[in-house]
């Protein structure tokens, strides 16, 4: 085996040297170039057109550009050397102002030789203040904020003004808001790390998933929309057959019949796919939403019967598990990226509304939608773990999954249930995040290192323990913004979690046990 | 359709600079996770750290390059140490949470707005490689190679010295597994009480691994800033870990040459998945997507092929699979 591999290795380097050499690519012709491209503020993909910008070579110019309709400009240089850049600011449109970098302001460049060199001239709504001060008055701060939620990375605070008091208010009740949608879809990665002792990284992506098929349905779904619910259609019913009647009928007809609706789902996508937009229907965002939530409990129902479950079977180990769950995330987010674009949208509808004040807090009548539906699935699951058969089972398996599966517990239905709740609720937390802030394909991933705080924060392996760590995180991530950059709040709820697992690494509600 | 040329671009990227980083941040993480055990899944963190401090070093303290390159060593140390204290006591699992989430947080960090007069926040750092190319022994124009082999004179320097650290710290990965400290590396990762009941302190030997590998993933970080001359936050997103997994895992952990071998392979790879999803849409069979999925075809691309790897072949392509079937502990 070794040997044939070297083998062909090597017959393939021969050919290789053999073969002549492809025409030098773009980046190594040889002649110099300077490119870029010159964006909104607000959405740098979006381009900013007829900007012109010249370069000289001490008095000589040698070449000059204007951004095409796509905001990209390109000008070749006779050879190494410095150049001088200069951008017409009379042709930047009157909307906008160039950022003042020390490329724009002293317009130095070196060149070196075969270099393609690409440089960032950025643009930034006109009046806004060039410093970027860190005094801390209040108009400031919000307009950091806002900052920081055009670059994509931040999370955006409604309506912060005022004293101090008034702010930690406002600011706390943001945070409450967080850190419920932060517990909703942590419980499922707690769960499912209970159940299984597994990570699951691809969680985050549920997440997305949750708050993309939920835009999906309620913008109007067409051949996509109808394709994905028929598939998941056929997966739901198959693995809800199995897990119902398995053991009760014989086995044969049953992995016909579960086959039969997985492939009949499939059919039926594909018709649905080449009806394409003749059928089109569209629904308010409550109901895509549980459609959404449907389809996320399905997607978590079928990763653990058709890919965990086969893995635990084979005893893969769960360092190895980990990393496919990673793989999956990957799998899973790029296929959403290329389904649905990188485009960071918002639920229709729900973003200009009437505040509702209480005392020093105001909130508009959405941010309440999200806590009071928060806060009664919070309950439910509660209730769902505490009083009924099912859920004592879910802690059961969860505290010992060997202890409890000689009591008698089906391990791995109760299992299959811990996805489906953990799928769903990932989906519900998905469509809540998204209410409140924006979709786009790396939103879970962003939240799942808050859930990721959360659940070692309350304990891992407790559906409890990943409630209270979530309303601890959002809580402490958005305070900290009252005196700290918005752009540092992840790191607060990260240095929490850091700090738990210094002084109790069993979390809040864990049990203690040797972790270590 | 040229099939011949994409290969041969192929063939060219596998042996090229971007082949030879991921390489080198490979073996580092070959070191955590080959030898240890030890779940990192912040590498890229590490490579961030290296290529700021060569950055900052050389954009806003204009210092020479050599110390440039120490200022992103010790960086490293110091992540490793902050890194290693609080989770090298417990269970794998919480140093993979905590070291993904580090590596994402300093990200944020160096692009945020108040770390701006440094790092010059999202719009990155220029200018970085004139003392690197100032050393170049080869002419920076001219074009050196054979065949398909063909590199620019400033590449081919950066791959030099590149390829050339990989084979030091290969080499120096062989020695020290062939030495006694190696062998209770090993152990650890096969049985850490084992190894606590041999009255070694299991904690000091895991922190020594990681700020090791962690030291070469920052070199790594440090060649790429001297190689593309420009860095920015946006380069060190949480996905080049994952490839590094990617590449680990291909080559087969626990082996010295798996990283050279896995990157290689993997590279080849990418550019061959890329050429050809071009050459598809060129040609016109591709209809529904268009240019910007390509890149997330071909991550979801490695995402598919972590899955595949660990599910049929967990040892990848020279590793040992009984090596491979270790718990976490």
């Amino acid at each position: 085996m070794r040997t044939r591999l070297v083998t062909v290795l090597l017959a393939l380097i021969t050919a290789f040297v053999v073969v002549p050499g492809p025409a030098a690519t773009a980046d190594e012709q040889g002649g110099e170039s300077l490119t870029g491209q010159i964006g909104q503020p607000d959405d740098r993909s979006q381009g900013v057109e007829g900007i012109r910008i010249t370069v000289s070579d001490g008095d000589d110019e040698v070449g000059a550009d204007e951004t095409d309709p796509d905001g990209n400009w390109e000008v070749e240089v006779p050879g190494p050397g410095t150049y001088h850049l200069e951008v017409d600011q009379a042709s930047v449109p009157g909307e906008y102002e160039l950022r003042e970098t020390p490329l724009v302001t002293e317009g130095t460049v070196e060149v070196e030789s075969g270099d393609n060199q690409t440089l960032i001239i950025a643009l930034i709504e006109a009046g806004e203040d060039q410093q970027e001060d860190s005094s801390p008055s209040p108009e400031e701060d919000t307009s950091e904020e806002e900052d920081a939620a055009a670059d994509g990375e931040g999370i955006e605070v409604e309506g912060v003004s005022g004293g101090f008091g008034d702010r930690l208010a406002q600011i706390a009740a943001a945070g409450v808001l967080f850190g419920l949608v932060i517990a909703v879809s942590a419980i499922g990665l707690s769960l499912i790390f209970g159940t299984t002792k597994l990570i699951n990284f691809a969680h985050g992506d549920m997440v997305t998933f949750g708050a993309m098929m939920a835009l999906l349905f309620s913008t109007g779904a067409a051949g996509l929309g109808n394709s994905l619910l028929a598939i998941f259609a056929g997966l739901g019913g198959a693995i809800l057959l199995g897990a119902l009647l398995e053991g009760k009928v014989r086995a044969v007809p049953l992995i016909v019949v579960q086959w039969t609706a997985v492939f009949g789902g499939i059919a039926l996508a594909t018709a649905m796919g080449v009806a394409g937009d003749s059928i089109e229907w569209q629904v308010p965002l409550w109901a895509s939403a549980g459609i959404a939530v449907a389809m996320g409990a399905v997607l978590g129902g079928t990763m653990e019967r058709y890919l965990w479950r086969p893995l635990r079977r084979r005893n893969v180990a769960l360092i190895q598990m980990f990393i496919v769950s990673i793989g999956l995330a990957l799998v899973l987010r790029h296929v959403i990226l290329v389904l649905f674009s990188a485009n960071r949208t918002r639920y229709s509808g729900y973003q200009v509304q009437e505040m509702v004040h209480f005392g020093p807090v105001s909130l508009p009548p959405r941010d309440l939608v999200i806590m009071g539906v928060a806060v009664l699935v919070l309950v439910l699951v509660a209730c769902l773990l505490q009083f009924t058969r099912v859920g004592k089972a879910m802690r059961a398996v969860s505290d010992n999954r060997d202890l409890a599966e000689s009591s008698g517990i089906d391990v791995d239905r109760v299992t299959l249930y811990v996805w489906f709740l953990g799928g769903g609720l990932a989906s519900l937390g998905g469509v809540l995040f998204g209410l409140n802030q924006v979709v786009d394909y790396e939103m879970g991933f962003r939240l799942l290192l808050m859930m990721f705080a959360a659940v070692i924060l309350g304990g891992l392996g407790t559906a409890y323990g990943a409630m209270v760590g979530g309303l601890a995180v959002g809580l402490v991530s958005m305070l900290s913004t009252l005196w700290f950059p918005a752009q540092l709040m992840e790191a607060w709820a990260l240095a929490l979690m850091i700090l738990m697992l210094l002084v109790r690494p069993q979390g809040l509600l864990g049990r203690r046990e040797r972790v270590g | 359709m040229d099939i011949l040329t994409i290969l041969a671009e192929s063939a060219r990227t596998a042996v090229g600079p971007i082949a030879a980083i991921y390489a080198l941040a490979a073996v580092g993480l070959n070191l955590h996770f080959g030898y240890t055990g030890l779940l990192n899944f912040g590498q890229v963190g590490f490579m961030l750290v290296g290529a700021y401090g060569v950055g900052i070093s050389v954009a806003v303290f204009d210092l020479p390059v050599l110390v440039a390159f120490a200022v992103g060593l010790a960086c490293a140390v110091v992540l490793a140490l902050l890194l290693g204290i609080p989770t090298l006591r417990l269970r794998a699992d919480y140093l993979a949470i905590s070291t993904i989430a580090t590596a994402e947080v300093l990200r944020l960090v160096y692009r945020a707005g108040f770390a701006e007069p440094l790092t010059n926040g999202v719009y990155g750092l220029q200018n970085l490689s004139s003392g690197f190319r100032s050393v170049n022994p080869f002419e920076a124009a001219g074009r050196y190679g054979f065949g398909v082999f063909n590199f620019s004179g400033n590449h081919l320097w950066v791959m030099v010295v590149t390829w050339g650290l990989v084979g030091l710290f290969a080499l120096l990965t062989w020695m020290l597994m062939h030495s006694p400290w190696g062998r209770v590396i090993k152990g650890i990762r096969e049985d850490e009480d084992a190894v606590r009941s041999l009255g070694k302190n299991v904690f000091a030997y895991k922190m020594q691994v990681l700020v090791l590998g962690g030291m070469i993933g920052a070199l790594a970080g440090a060649m790429m800033a001297v190689h593309q001359a420009a860095i920015n936050p946006d380069q060190f997103k949480p996905q080049v870990t994952f490839f590094l997994w990617a590449i680990l895992l291909l080559g087969g952990a626990g082996r010295v040459l798996g990283p050279v071998i896995g990157s290689v392979v993997f590279w080849f790879l990418m550019s061959f998945t890329e050429g050809f999803l071009d050459e598809l849409d060129g040609e016109g069979y591709l209809p529904f997507l268009s240019g910007p999925d390509f890149g997330a075809i071909q991550l979801a691309f490695v995402g598919l092929l972590l899955v595949v790897l660990i599910v049929f072949r967990p040892q990848g392509l020279i590793g040992d699979r009984k090596e491979m079937l270790i718990n976490v502990k």
